[in-house]
């Protein structure tokens, strides 16, 4: 009898194959929702999904990347659902610097570390919701690449688009992500005026 | 020498080393004359970084139970 090592033993049940994912599913599908109970509707989704298409699977042994690759799926199809896209912080001006805001508007006039204090302001959950404001794909993008350190092609490859796509994605992203950061902060008042140090 | 604008543009493809590096020499060419950029390249690392350290958002054991019994379901 062969007894295969541990690290590439192939579950004998879906239910196996899943269960030490759960909660790594649950954290990314968090990241692009930013809401607790979706994200648990948004994994069982992508488990059902995962279930009807488990022969696809080509490396049971190591499953992650695929049902990672399901996740965003269902993600991204929820959002399309049930969010519309004009709540997005809008784009309209790309030329927008979160550098520049800050020293222009000085929300901190004391501080010596300006643009690390505004940063400080975002705790994970302060974070997450700021990000909810992003285009899905943007956000997608900017997690996988940034959250979870996905490359460029490897982002294509799961998003089912080109490169160049993810690039440009990266780059709307990060433009979108200081508007949203700044926007956020404003309308939940993190900007007291006041000096933080 | 390319201009400001052009140089921010480019600190994000910079950081994650998808320049060309044709653009990847003119963008380090800016940076060593101009310190507005310089201060913008730290603002960058810090704001990837920012994304970079989000903790991960464990599942309640509720949670993790409602979900192991889902999967236990799909399998019967």
């Amino acid at each position: 009898m062969t007894v295969q090592p541990a690290a590439t033993r192939v579950p004998d049940s879906f239910a196996t194959l899943v269960a030490p994912h759960l909660d790594y599913l649950y954290a990314f599908a968090y990241k692009l929702c930013g809401e607790r109970t979706a994200a648990e509707d948004i994994v069982q989704d992508a488990l059902v999904r995962a279930f009807r298409a488990r022969d696809s699977l080509r490396n049971p042994a190591q499953p992650r990347h695929w049902l990672t690759k399901v996740v965003l799926s269902a993600a991204l199809d929820r959002e399309r659902h049930e969010r519309p896209h004009d709540q997005d912080v809008p784009l309209e001006d790309e030329r927008f610097s979160l550098f520049d805001t800050l020293v222009e508007e000085d929300p901190f006039p004391y501080s010596d570390r300006l643009h690390l204090d505004f940063l400080d302001l975002f705790d994970d959950d302060n974070l997450t919701a700021a990000i909810q404001r992003m285009n899905p794909s943007y956000r997608a993008t900017l997690v996988l690449a940034y959250v979870y350190g996905y490359k460029a092609r490897e982002i294509a490859e799961l998003m089912g688009t080109t490169t160049g796509t993810v690039l440009a994605r990266l780059h709307r992203g990060r433009k979108q992500l200081e508007r949203a950061l700044w926007e956020y902060a404003k309308q939940r008042g993190l900007l007291k005026g006041e000096s933080r140090r | 020498m390319i201009a400001c604008r052009e140089a921010v543009e480019r600190l994000w493809g910079y950081l994650d080393r998808n320049l060309e590096r044709r653009q990847e020499e003119e963008l380090e060419q800016h940076l060593g004359l101009c310190r507005h950029c310089c201060g913008e390249l730290e603002f960058s690392k810090q704001v990837r970084a920012k994304l970079a350290s989000s903790g991960e958002t464990g599942l309640s054991s509720t949670g993790r139970e409602r979900l192991e019994e889902f999967v236990r379901r799909l399998g019967e």
